[in-house]
């Protein structure tokens, strides 16, 4: 193709909402999941990530001749739990298939990937949109493949394909266990297909991870996205939901490696304003891979997509046939975990949080962290006080993750426990915080070191309180004729002159006994 | 009528990465239309109660536990590389392909 029909030109588009009322979008989704296994899809080969580039390899994830690969048992149970985890019927008995196209960061020329016989297959999961709803998407498969190698593109700019001169390639990465997870079309959506794909996306990671079968961190590429779009006639005022679905769909296009879920959405709302803007000017949609550009928030045409007959697929004869039993199944069965919506639904009960308050706290990525505190034995209302509040600050101004500030579960349960047992107050504990941040020890070690205790000698405070309504005639004297609010103006001398450490409702309840 | 014709030779060529010559192109297209033919005799005595066979063994489950095993050094995978740099392998710039 040439290079200036892939030159980024913006294209026209048509408005989000005036698109809709022409057309009616369908969406289809594939998304990769790379497995966190210790070793390759098909060799020994360590999978860890950062590692120096060409030692994680050999004869058989580099392709080399006679080298032949042997499959990986945990990747196989991985793809089969994530199968019934989607609610799939999974293959008595697959194969593995070759994928034949040249590239050069795929060594062998050819993916060792799955075809007409995948290992999982007819799902669906019940996705949650922030109104409230659920939308079912439809699983057609999920199936088994390696990744590919990384390239470097030397002598453009900034690293992209566009204008390189040469490619060095690292191969540590390919051949790492991948599954492929792909969507029946999402139809009926509407305007909410953008939505729809972001939390489908949304939502099939918080299911990998709580299986426990990938890193799920989508800036590290453990999951990617490929977005299909196309647009379809609307069937026309007061048409039925039948009658649209009975509107044929329309050529798509596949928006390759949309990889955060802000883009997912972005990415589906742009191509549909862009096909409609196609349609409208009467061209037809160009069936082809589309990059999409974050920056610019605008999708460019790729390569146009090839025929699965150009794949050329056929068995893998270096593979025997994946046949799990029965048996097995309903033992990977017995493991799975409770389903992520269900889990969040439990614990928000458990918790007593009200929906603004867990909201909250899955924006900060805080439930696992929460249940920990909780079990440890803090109350979940200081739980979540703490990690969606001053720890959640500090780790956005460090850009770090809440977990990682040096501040265990532990920890906050035993700060919650002197809190509540009356030896420290609120400001007392944000200090003993500060001193676990700065690695000075367990908030008993803190609270000790730093002599942090509220007063418990009622002797001492009765003295400050007698001082400070002495000093202040005519705010007792409002108190004595019932405005008990005046109240706070002296307890904060009190705590003035107990140097904070004093228990301010113990305070209060002084000042009310002596002068009400 | 040929099952193979040029143009799925000159397809497949294309595929294949394999730049063939017009006279090559009407060789080969007639002896791998032959090649077909006689591959698909098999056809004729292969009843449909006999699937077809991808492996010559009845195995199945074949598989290696998750374990890690040593790789090569990155000299050793860069050894028989025409081009490498910075430890990785060099290849001409895929532009065009894409």
């Amino acid at each position: 193709m040439s290079t200036q029909a892939r030159s980024a030109h913006s294209e026209d588009v048509v408005g989000y909402d005036e698109a809709l009322t022409r057309y009616d979008p369908v969406l289809g989704l594939e998304v990769h999941v790379e497995l966190n296994t210790a070793t390759k899809m098909f060799c020994g080969c360590a999978t860890g990530f950062g590692a120096d580039p060409n030692t994680q390899v050999c004869p058989v994830c580099l392709g080399l001749p006679g080298a032949l690969p042997v499959v990986n048992a945990t990747a196989v149970e991985s793809a089969i739990r994530i199968g019934l985890a989607l609610n799939c019927q999974i293959a008595d008995w697959c194969r593995f298939a070759r994928k034949n196209y040249f590239y050069p960061d795929m060594p062998k020329n050819f993916q060792t990937s799955q075809y007409d016989e995948p290992i999982a297959f007819d799902g669906y999961l019940d996705v949650d949109l922030d109104d409230g709803t659920t939308f079912r998407v439809e699983i057609e498969r999920a199936h088994m493949e390696e990744d590919t190698g990384k390239s470097t593109h030397v002598g453009g700019a900034t690293g992209r394909i566009h204008g390189a001169e040469y490619s060095l390639v690292d191969f540590n990465r390919a051949g790492i266990p991948l599954i492929e997870i792909v969507t029946k079309p999402i139809t009926g959506a509407g305007e909410r297909a953008p939505e729809v794909a972001r939390a489908y996306v949304s939502a099939l990671r918080d299911l990998l991870k709580a299986l426990a079968v990938s890193e799920v961190r989508m800036e590290q590429g453990n999951v990617r996205c490929d977005a299909n779009v196309s647009l379809r006639a609307k069937a026309g005022d007061g048409a039925t939901s039948a009658e649209q679905l009975a509107v044929p769909l329309g050529t798509r296009t596949e928006t390759k490696n949309v990889n955060s879920l802000r883009s997912v959405e972005r990415a589906a709302r742009y191509e549909i304003c862009r096909h409609a803007a196609v349609l409208d000017s009467g061209a037809s949609i160009l069936q082809e891979t589309r990059h999409w550009h974050e920056d610019t928030g605008v999708t460019t045409s790729g390569r146009p997509k090839s025929d699965a007959d150009d794949y050329r697929y056929f068995p893998e004869p270096d593979l025997v046939p994946v046949a799990p039993t029965r048996e097995r199944v309903e033992e990977l069965r017995a493991t799975l975990p409770e389903p992520p919506a269900q889990r969040r639904k439990r614990l928000q009960g458990e918790w007593g949080y009200s929906d603004l308050e867990m909201r909250d706290v899955l924006n900060a990525g805080a439930v696992e962290v929460i249940e920990e505190t909780v079990a440890a034995g803090a109350t979940p209302a200081a739980a979540r006080k703490w990690w969606t509040g001053d720890l959640a600050r500090r780790a956005n101004e460090a850009g770090t993750a809440v977990t990682d500030l040096g501040v265990t579960p532990a920890h906050i349960a035993e700060l919650d426990g002197l809190v509540r047992d009356g030896r420290l107050n609120d400001s007392m504990a944000r200090q003993v915080m500060e001193g676990v941040l700065a690695g000075e020890g367990t908030p008993m070690e803190v609270a000790d070191a730093r002599g942090l205790e509220l007063v418990q000698d009622d002797g001492a405070l009765e003295a400050a309180v007698d001082k400070v309504i002495e000093a202040n005639p005519d705010v007792a004297d409002k108190i004595r004729d019932g405005k008990v609010q005046a109240a706070g103006a002296l307890i904060g001398q009190v705590m003035k002159e107990m140097r904070g450490q004093a228990d301010a409702a113990k305070a209060r309840e002084l000042i009310l006994a002596k002068l009400t | 009528m040929s099952a193979l014709s040029r143009d799925d030779v000159a397809h497949v060529a294309m595929l294949a990465r394999i730049q063939l010559t017009d006279a090559e192109l009407d060789r080969l297209a007639g002896q791998l239309d032959q090649i077909v033919g006689w591959v698909g005799q098999v056809n004729e005595v292969a009843a449909d109660d006999v699937p077809p066979m991808s492996h010559p063994l009845p195995l199945t489950n074949v598989t290696r536990p998750d374990e890690v095993r040593p790789s090569l050094t990155a000299e050793q995978a860069l050894a028989n590389a025409p081009e490498a740099e910075l430890d990785r392998f060099s290849v001409p710039r895929i532009l065009d392909e894409d």
